[in-house]
């Protein structure tokens, strides 16, 4: 279907350069409605100063979130967390989410609703993209380029031809969003999203929570994608009610809209996915993987993929009344210290340390391999997070699985990979 | 930045991602000068020593994939790099290299053009780019204008300077 109508990203970036209609190629000027920093933006301060700016365009548009060493757990992160609250102080940033109130930067602007329906959001993390589960446009720039940002107030942006997921079906008991997105993953590849929007369609995703739309989004990075997109409805309405932080512009894709590429995905069927060493796109079904016996020396149930309180509540059900294998650390950290207090009500943090895990301060964790929970040569690891490429959680030989929460947790207890529908 | 750029090259595989270029246990180093020491580490061990300014590194599909760290980019503005040529790059990565000011083209098929060692010349404005060794070259989209006004400036800081200089003297001239 080739139409000449809009595709939901095409609509969001003509109303962010005030322009009645955009074409995919077309170099704009869109004016930011969110700009979020990391740790990452402490590189923003000394460009921001080379430009000669002195003052942030709108400081009310402007979110710092510390995420991936919370606590400070080198004397180098303790210098960037200061360096970024000297900055907020002198330019006069209020939205700094500061230790105690901490929480992965791109969960900080879910939960917060920073994002919101027609959108152009930036953010100095690739993973930026999870917002567009908002229909917002989020998408990650280098902190040089956030300096521009914060002095200006907009940024230059090809406009990216979009490719259409459709998605339809349903999921099987133990399939989860986090097993759809790496079946996309195995469809689309880690090129095959290269400077193109991902719009996600279709009964299954109408069908998607929230937090399942993030899961979602949050993976369209690794299709190498400049942002991916769900259409708002109802749930992301009622999601934002009380949350959101400035004005809705809901945008929907027209029908007729033009599209590179159509993706066709049927979950019907489909059985828990896992992305193999090296590479987010070494997608395999899980039972194939399980048949292997792959013994694991570490799990982690963390980051901005799947450490939502939906994640960890499914995790810690499937924990309840379980041990953690001999040989195995599981690490749980929770996106946020709004999700960690939840969990704390809920005695999740009891029923996983109860288990053997440790559960964490909600950060990045063991997600990067620059903090903690970090991989020695040719150890595995069965991760909820979003990448696997050699170095990623430590040592370079160190082998990764990308999986769902719930495989994640019945991989801890069986130590060895582990499809969770067995302990169902 | 020169039109024409000559260089000694570098050669790099498909999917050499950021974490490989910059591992993330240096993420705390501010300093390009001692984020220099440590590019490569793991893609391309010997770089780091051996670089001289105006290399040119010429990679495969998708370079500089994975996280957006600007780390990648500025050790390699650090040791000089004169250019990076990719079959395709991630697009973080590209945005971040060119607002750097460092010369950064997607030329596919460039990455079966080269071997380490070889030298390559790379004309920007006419969009080619010649291995000076074998004879051979390749045609390349030119830059969009925009692009090509942010590496003459040197880079977006020095672009934005300009932009906020003016906007500055206009609001003079107006009050
Ligand atoms: S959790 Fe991992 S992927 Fe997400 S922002 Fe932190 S380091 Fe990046």
């Amino acid at each position: 279907m080739r139409g000449h109508g809009e595709t939901l990203s095409e609509k969001v970036l003509a109303r962010a350069s005030g322009l009645e209609e955009v074409v995919p190629g077309q170099i704009v000027e869109g004016n930011v409605d969110l700009a979020m920093m990391h740790e990452q933006g402490a590189q923003t301060v000394a460009p921001f100063h080379q430009m000669g700016a002195e003052k942030v365009w709108d400081p009310e548009r402007v979110v710092i979130a510390i995420d991936h060493w919370v606590p400070a757990s080198t004397e180098g992160a303790a210098v960037l967390h200061r360096i970024l609250r000297k900055f907020a102080d002198e330019v006069n940033l209020p939205h700094f989410y500061d230790v105690g109130r901490h929480g992965i930067c791109h969960q900080i602007l879910a939960e917060n609703g920073w994002v919101v329906p027609g959108d152009l959001a930036v953010g100095t993390d690739s993973h930026t993209n999870m917002l567009g589960a908002m229909g917002a446009v989020a998408t990650g720039i280098g902190p040089t380029e956030m300096a521009a940002v914060l002095a200006l107030g907009h940024l230059w942006l090809k406009v990216p031809p979009t490719v259409q997921v459709r998605v339809r079906g349903h999921f099987g008991p133990g399939v989860t969003a986090k097993d759809l997105v790496l079946k996309i993953l195995g469809e689309v590849r880690t090129t095959g999203g290269q400077y193109k929007a991902v719009e996600y369609a279709g009964s299954t995703v109408a069908g998607l929570s929230m937090p399942e739309r993030f899961t979602l989004c949050n993976m369209t990075t690794e299709m190498g994608a400049k942002t991916g997109l769900v259409a708002p409805d109802q749930k992301t309405f009622d999601y934002l009610a009380k949350i959101a932080k400035h004005p809705m512009h809901p945008l929907l894709p027209d029908p007729d809209a033009s599209y590179e590429r159509l993706v066709d995905i049927d979950v019907d069927g489909m059985p828990p996915m896992v992305a193999c060493p090296y590479s987010p796109d070494n997608v395999r079904p899980l039972p194939d993987v399980v048949r292997e016996h792959v013994k694991v020396d570490q799990a982690f149930l963390g980051s901005c993929t799947n450490a939502r309180i939906e994640d960890l509540r499914e995790g810690a059900a499937l924990m309840k009344g379980q041990k953690v294998a001999k040989g195995v650390r599981f690490i749980v950290s929770p996106a946020s210290t709004a999700i960690y207090e939840q969990c704390l009500a809920e005695g999740i943090i009891e029923t996983f340390t109860e288990a053997g895990a440790v559960f964490t301060n909600s950060s990045c964790s063991a997600c990067f391999g620059g903090n903690m929970g970090i991989l020695a040569p040719d150890e595995v690891c069965a991760s909820s997070s979003n990448r696997n490429f050699p170095g990623r959680m430590g040592a370079k030989e160190a082998r990764i699985y990308l999986m769902s929460p719930a495989a994640v947790v019945a991989t801890a207890i069986k130590g060895e990979i582990a499809d969770p529908r067995e302990n169902a | 930045m020169q039109p024409i750029i000559e260089g000694r090259v570098w050669t790099l595989g498909a999917d050499v991602d950021t974490d490989q270029i910059i591992s993330g246990k240096y993420l705390t180093i501010i300093d390009p000068n001692e984020l220099k020491k440590h590019v490569f580490e793991i893609a391309l061990p010997e770089f780091a020593k051996e670089a001289r300014p105006g290399d040119i590194l010429v990679a495969g599909e998708n370079f500089g994939c994975g996280s957006s760290r600007e780390h990648a980019p500025q050790a390699m503005r650090a040791i000089g790099v004169g250019a990076v040529v990719a079959d395709s790059f991630a697009r973080i990565f590209y945005r971040n290299a060119i607002n750097l000011g460092i010369p950064t083209i997607e030329a596919r098929g460039v990455r079966s053009l080269f071997s380490t060692g070889e030298t390559a010349r790379v004309d920007l404005p006419r969009g080619r780019i010649t291995n000076v060794s074998s004879g051979k070259f390749l045609e390349f989209p030119p830059l969009p204008t925009h692009l090509l006004e942010l590496l003459e400036a040197g880079g977006l800081v020095e672009k934005v300077r300009r932009e906020l200089e003016r906007n500055r003297s206009a609001g003079t001239v107006r009050s």
